[in-house]
């Protein structure tokens, strides 16, 4: 049994105007244990929204229109949030959502968050002394100055602090399995390196082992995943091993991504990167054909009617009838 | 002749420190630059380095503490004049924009602070322009708030402001760390353009030495308040002088390179 099963998931959010924007579509994929799935596409293409999916944390407007999501065979599918914070969240599965550094309680010691954490699955079998012990030495694993982060208040941390904190609680109770919502991109590069550091170093002490890396940096994605999916306007278009989706793209779209990269490279500079012009389609309605196909640099006039499907492409697969 | 040494901002010997005593912090330390009319230049750095410190003197948000920061010659005084020639991207979309107004509305409001009087025809022309310019339908915001968009699609909304306004001068702090290549290469593209037909000053803010080597005319690389290295992209990337710079084209995640071992 796989780690991690996604069938069919489709999400969606239910406006104010009753309208329903259709912002998750037909995701399926599976994970086995020790793998890095990096996750990257379009800034509003639906990273988030299928984070909170594959937690099952329908909190609305989100709601499941169809699919199952299961962790060691357990489904997370229409459960209470309550449930699902008390019997999955940290335990099984941890979520690092986007931005979290920026959204630590602002009137509480790093100790005393992380404490809350562990004291509310405890269920009284340990004393304060005793979790903050344990607490102690497992921030001593994080590089920092163990004393000095933990009794400070989040704003006197720097960012880089601040999310290497918020990994290390997230993990505290060794979870299986890590997602991480863009964990480094509001970093600069020296910063991203070394939460990227802690990260391999937590996989490697087994702290968790299996993990979903979400991001719009294909660039660092060949240095952090092992496979990666491509999403474009709430669907997967294109999965892959690493070295396929950098390397060698078959998906228009992952073609344009890799096409757009900006490098210190002075041989690229001269090359003018990659554009594409239009916006995804609209999610409110159903769309007929690719939903690339109005920017696609390769559209056929078949496009535009038939749904993609995907489909493989020697061993990856690819959501294109004409990839080859 | 014109007087040579005015340009779009003449900065000698500026410092901002921040409080007081043993709670100092000084965030820009001695800092001689200038940006000339119609130039792009980077600034680039690690995180605390002070420049978005420095960006928002450069809108007239701080005073110096000590030194002198000129803008075409004079200092800054009046703020609502500056920031009808001067407008900036910040790094925080979701702080510039109001929680309770739709994103439209707000984009139309922008036009207030420009000294010309556009119609009601030509505002709603100039925001659909500047929205398929950032890659986003405009029927896709309509009646939207800006919490019902995600981090990269605000920050496209902050950068439609901008096409739709078509400053003088353009402060970006870090205007496209959220959003992906496609969209990044889309926005820079069409920056360039502008660029090219308004004449405009640019001064771009980021840790991506990579953006700011494909974007700018000069590079400064800052470091703990200080300008440690400037000079011509090319000269920076292949033979950066400063330990600081090194450290920067070193981490970034190139595909090409051997980065991090797992
Ligand atoms: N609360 C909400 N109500 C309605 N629509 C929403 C809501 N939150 C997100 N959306 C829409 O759902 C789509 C997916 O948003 P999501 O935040 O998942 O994108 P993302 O891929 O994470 O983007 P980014 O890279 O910018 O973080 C977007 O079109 C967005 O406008
Ligand atoms: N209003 C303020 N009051 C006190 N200190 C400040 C203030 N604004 C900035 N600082 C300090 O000045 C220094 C430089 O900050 P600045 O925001 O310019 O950094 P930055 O280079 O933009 O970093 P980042 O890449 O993280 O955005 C930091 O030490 C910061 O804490
Ligand atoms: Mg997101
Ligand atoms: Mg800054």
């Amino acid at each position: 049994m796989a780690t991690f099963e996604v069938e069919n998931l489709s999400l969606h959010y239910l406006t104010r105007f009753g309208q329903k924007i259709h912002a998750v579509t037909d995701v399926s994929f599976t994970m086995e244990k020790g793998e890095i799935l990096g996750i990257a596409g379009e800034s509003g293409c639906g990273k988030s929204t299928l984070v909170n999916g594959l937690m099952g944390l329908f909190i609305p407007p989100l709601h499941l229109t169809s699919g199952d999501v299961r962790v060691a065979g357990e489904s997370l599918m229409n459960r209470d949030p309550k449930d699902i914070r008390e019997n999955v969240l940290s335990q099984k599965v941890s979520m690092i959502p986007q931005g979290a550094f920026n959204a630590l309680n602002p009137t509480r010691k790093v100790k005393d968050i992380a404490f809350d954490v562990i004291h509310a699955h405890d269920h009284g079998e340990h004393t304060k002394k005793e979790i903050y012990e344990r607490l102690e030495d497992r921030f001593d694993l994080f590089g920092m100055d163990t004393q000095r982060v933990l009794n400070s208040y989040p704003i006197e941390l720097t960012a880089g602090e601040r999310q290497r904190s918020v990994i290390g609680i997230s993990t505290l109770l060794n979870p299986q399995m890590v997602i991480a919502d863009e964990p480094t991109s509001a970093l600069d590069v020296t910063t991203q390196k070394i939460v990227i550091r802690m990260i391999f170093d937590l996989l490697e002490k087994g702290i968790f082992n299996t993990m979903i890396f979400i991001t719009h940096e294909l660039p660092l994605l060949r240095h952090v995943a092992d496979r990666i999916a491509i999403m474009y306007a709430g669907e997967f278009v294109e999965v892959g091993t690493t070295d396929q989706i950098v390397f060698d793209p078959r998906h228009p779209y992952t073609q344009a991504l890799m096409g757009s990269v900006l490098s210190t490279n002075p041989e690229q500079k001269n090359k003018k990167p990659f554009t594409i012009e239009g916006a995804p389609p609209s999610l409110t309605q159903a769309i007929p054909g690719c939903r690339f196909a109005e920017r696609c640099p390769k559209v056929r006039p078949e496009c535009k009617v038939n749904i993609q499907s995907m489909r493989m492409v020697g061993d990856r697969q690819v959501r294109c009838d004409y990839a080859e | 002749m014109p007087n040579k040494s005015v340009h779009t901002f003449d900065v000698s010997n500026v410092s901002k420190i921040f409080g007081q005593g043993k709670n100092q912090t000084v965030a820009v330390d001695d800092v001689t630059l200038y940006v000339a009319d119609e130039e792009i230049i980077s600034i680039v750095g690690g995180s605390g380095c002070g420049k978005s410190v420095l960006a928002k003197m450069m809108l007239g948000l701080y005073p110096q503490t000590s030194g002198e920061f000129l803008y075409r010659g004079a200092p800054i005084t009046d703020q609502r004049k500056h920031w009808s020639e001067v407008q900036s991207v910040f790094q925080d979309p979701f702080s510039c924009f109001n929680q309770f107004f739709t994103i439209r509305s707000q984009l139309k409001d922008a036009f207030g602070i420009l000294p010309e009087r556009l119609s009601r025809g030509e505002v709603e022309d100039r925001v659909d322009e500047a929205l398929l310019a950032v890659n986003v339908t405009p029927k896709d915001i309509e009646g939207k708030y800006p919490f019902e968009l995600s981090g990269g699609q605000m920050q496209r909304m902050l950068l439609a402001r901008i096409f739709a306004l078509k400053p003088r001068v353009l402060i970006a702090d870090e205007p496209t760390s959220m959003v992906d290549a496609c969209v990044r290469a889309n926005i820079l593209d069409y920056l360039m353009k502008l660029k090219e037909e308004l004449k405009m000053t640019i001064v771009f803010i980021t840790h991506d030495i990579g953006l700011a080597y494909y974007v700018s005319n000069r590079i400064f690389i800052m470091h703990e308040g200080k300008m440690v290295e400037m000079g011509e992209p090319d000269q920076i990337i292949q033979d950066p002088q400063s330990p600081h710079t090194v450290q920067l084209l070193d981490d970034i995640p190139d595909i090409n390179r051997q980065w991090i071992k797992r």
